[in-house]
């Protein structure tokens, strides 16, 4: 599948938001957030930047934003859908969150606001990583541990986001590295099991069942179509190259995993120095954009069967 | 509505018989003209006679080589959407352009809703739509429903663009609902079959098998004899014969 920059930016960028969100919202629940009311809104504005942001480059490879609100309408059948709503619906609490925040109003809801925030948050992750993972035509996409792996995600780089302000605000944390620490290191199992998956499984359709041919004998293209490339085969034939996708693969596991999760350790000795944070969220951050560009790059479409796919 | 509608009796399609066709893009082409002023009108069409001519078609006609152990064979492949009885295209839509009418089973993308966010075309297994770029919205065969149901043209001309214009009849329109129809007594006389059928969206368009020819090129064949015509005995005949025999054997 081809990676569009749009979604990748949407996904990673809201992806750590949400997960960010998530973490405010616990925290202000379980009155475990430091400091006064301003360093809580001054991560707030953070997380709903990041989410405000991605949902943004989202909307930029629509053929028509402008027609943006119609996408709320289907949310009975469509992951899409459900996935816009629980976004808005998420800006409710977490919105309130930031307007008592900033007024200083001394409210009593702040922790219902919290769980709320946190709750939409999850739902509107879970409903990202459905889109993908509903679809049966990219097997590498089709899995139960799909969504849970975007979860996972979200969760480990918000964490790091946050032990990373909590670090630069002079508050030791331990728990946000506690959180980072676990999502990652399950984010990073997930993914090694979803990439091993993926290697085992050459596909359950073939050239011979798209045609319709295969009891007459084995089947290979001919012409094309068409003198050149169309829609289809650029959007769904992108792939890449073995070689390529197992460094990325390493890349991954190095920026987005060991990494950080070595860099989070050692920030444990030093808890009110932010470097250590401050590198690990660089390198997740160029793990995550690399994990998801391969999530694309890598996922096979069962259309391209009658372009030349012997399996998929 | 992209949830589903309950199944129609009324279930228009098309069968393709691959034993006829020839591969001659008559229907792409026809199919093009028509759609590009119809439905879903305009249909992009970029550098069309150039080096990298790109844009949105509803049909096209792939060709494969089919090989068993003595013999192969090219089988030319017009594929198009064939307005599935369950299909995710529908489904995953989120504002509803996407929809399969419940009165006859087409399936459509109603351009003026469509946001162009390309997930239908990720869930159809068949490569079927094709996302116009110039428009920003996403393209596929409606079954000519603007020609179908057209009281404004002859009656005769009541049948998709590609039906009407393929040269050797290897494409039929109709109900496939009906089991007494036309087309799906072809369907069951000649064992048409789904394209992908193991994938279970229940495609409505069905598909012919093409006939393997009963020589295959291990046979010996014998050298085809040229028919003599014969003489009506005139000389400018009796001439024309000796002219033909003594070419032929210098030949
Ligand atoms: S062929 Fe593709 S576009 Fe057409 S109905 Fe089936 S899944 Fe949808
Ligand atoms: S591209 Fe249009 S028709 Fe297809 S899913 Fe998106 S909004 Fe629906
Ligand atoms: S017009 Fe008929 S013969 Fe020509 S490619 Fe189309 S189906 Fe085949």
């Amino acid at each position: 599948m081809h990676p569009a920059y749009s979604v990748i930016l949407f996904t990673t960028a809201s992806g750590a938001g949400y997960g960010l969100l998530f973490w405010i919202g616990l925290a202000e629940a379980f009155g475990a957030m430091p400091g006064g009311r301003w360093i809580g809104f001054a991560m707030l504005t953070v997380a709903l930047a990041l989410i405000t942001v991605g949902l943004l480059a989202s909307t930029l490879h629509l053929g028509h934003p402008e027609r943006a609100l119609g996408a709320f309408s289907q949310w009975r059948s469509s992951w899409l859908s459900r996935e816009a709503v629980a976004a808005v619906v998420t800006y409710i609490p977490a919105g309130l969150l930031w307007l008592v925040w900033l007024a200083g109003v001394d409210s009593g809801a702040t922790p219902a606001l919290g769980v709320a925030a946190a709750a939409g948050a999850g739902v509107t992750v879970y409903c990202t990583g459905m889109i993908y993972a509903a679809l049966r035509t990219i097997r590498q996409w089709h899995r139960p541990v799909v969504p849970v792996i975007y979860l996972a995600l979200a969760s480990g780089t918000g964490a790091l986001l946050l032990g990373l302000m909590m670090a630069l605000a002079g508050f030791a944390v331990v728990w946000t590295l506690f959180a980072a620490l676990v999502s990652l290191t399950a984010a990073g199992l997930l993914k090694l099991s979803y990439w091993q998956q993926n290697d085992g499984d050459p596909g359950r359709y073939t050239a011979e069942m798209a045609t319709g041919l295969g009891h007459l004998g084995t089947v290979r293209p001919l012409d094309p179509p068409h003198s050149m490339p169309n829609f289809v085969m650029r959007e769904m034939g992108f792939s890449v190259a073995r070689k390529h996708a197992l460094t990325l693969r390493r890349t991954v596991l190095i920026c987005l995993f060991g990494g950080p999760l070595g860099l989070i350790v050692l920030s444990m000795f030093t808890p009110y120095d932010a470097g250590f944070m401050a590198i690990a969220v660089l390198a997740a951050g160029i793990g995550v954009i690399t994990e998801r560009w391969l999530f694309f790059a890598e996922a096979e479409h069962v259309s391209m069967l009658y372009y030349g796919a012997a399996r998929a | 509505m992209t949830s589903l509608p309950q199944p129609s009796d009324v279930k228009l399609g098309l069968v393709i018989d691959l034993d006829i066709c020839v591969g001659c893009q008559a229907c792409a082409t026809s199919c093009k003209e028509w759609n590009t002023g119809g439905y879903s009108a305009p249909l992009s069409d970029h550098d069309p006679y150039g080096a990298d001519p790109s844009g949105a078609w509803l049909n096209r006609i792939h060709a494969y080589e089919v090989t068993t152990d003595t013999a192969s064979k090219t089988v030319h492949f017009p594929r198009s959407c064939l307005h599935c009885e369950k299909p995710d295209c529908v489904t995953v839509c989120p504002t509803g352009a996407s929809y399969k009418r419940a009165e006859d089973g087409i399936v459509l993308v109603n351009p003026d809703t469509c946001i162009g966010c390309k997930l239908c075309s990720w869930a159809c297994p068949y490569g079927a739509r094709e996302y116009d770029h110039d428009d920003g919205v996403m393209k596929k065969c409606t079954l000519c429903v603007d020609r179908i149901y057209n009281e404004t043209i002859p009656e005769e001309d009541r049948v998709p663009a590609c039906v009407k214009a393929c040269p050797t009849g290897a494409r039929a329109f109709g109900d496939l609902g009906d089991p007494d129809s036309a087309v799906s007594r072809n369907v069951a006389a000649r064992d048409g079959f789904n394209l992908l059928d193991e994938f279970g969206y229940e495609p409505v368009n069905k598909y012919l098998p093409p006939r393997f020819n009963s020589v295959t090129p291990d046979q010996v064949l014998p050298a085809p004899s040229e028919p003599v015509p014969a003489s009506n005995g005139s000389a400018i005949e009796n001439l024309f014969a000796w002219v033909d025999r003594a070419l032929s054997a210098k030949g």
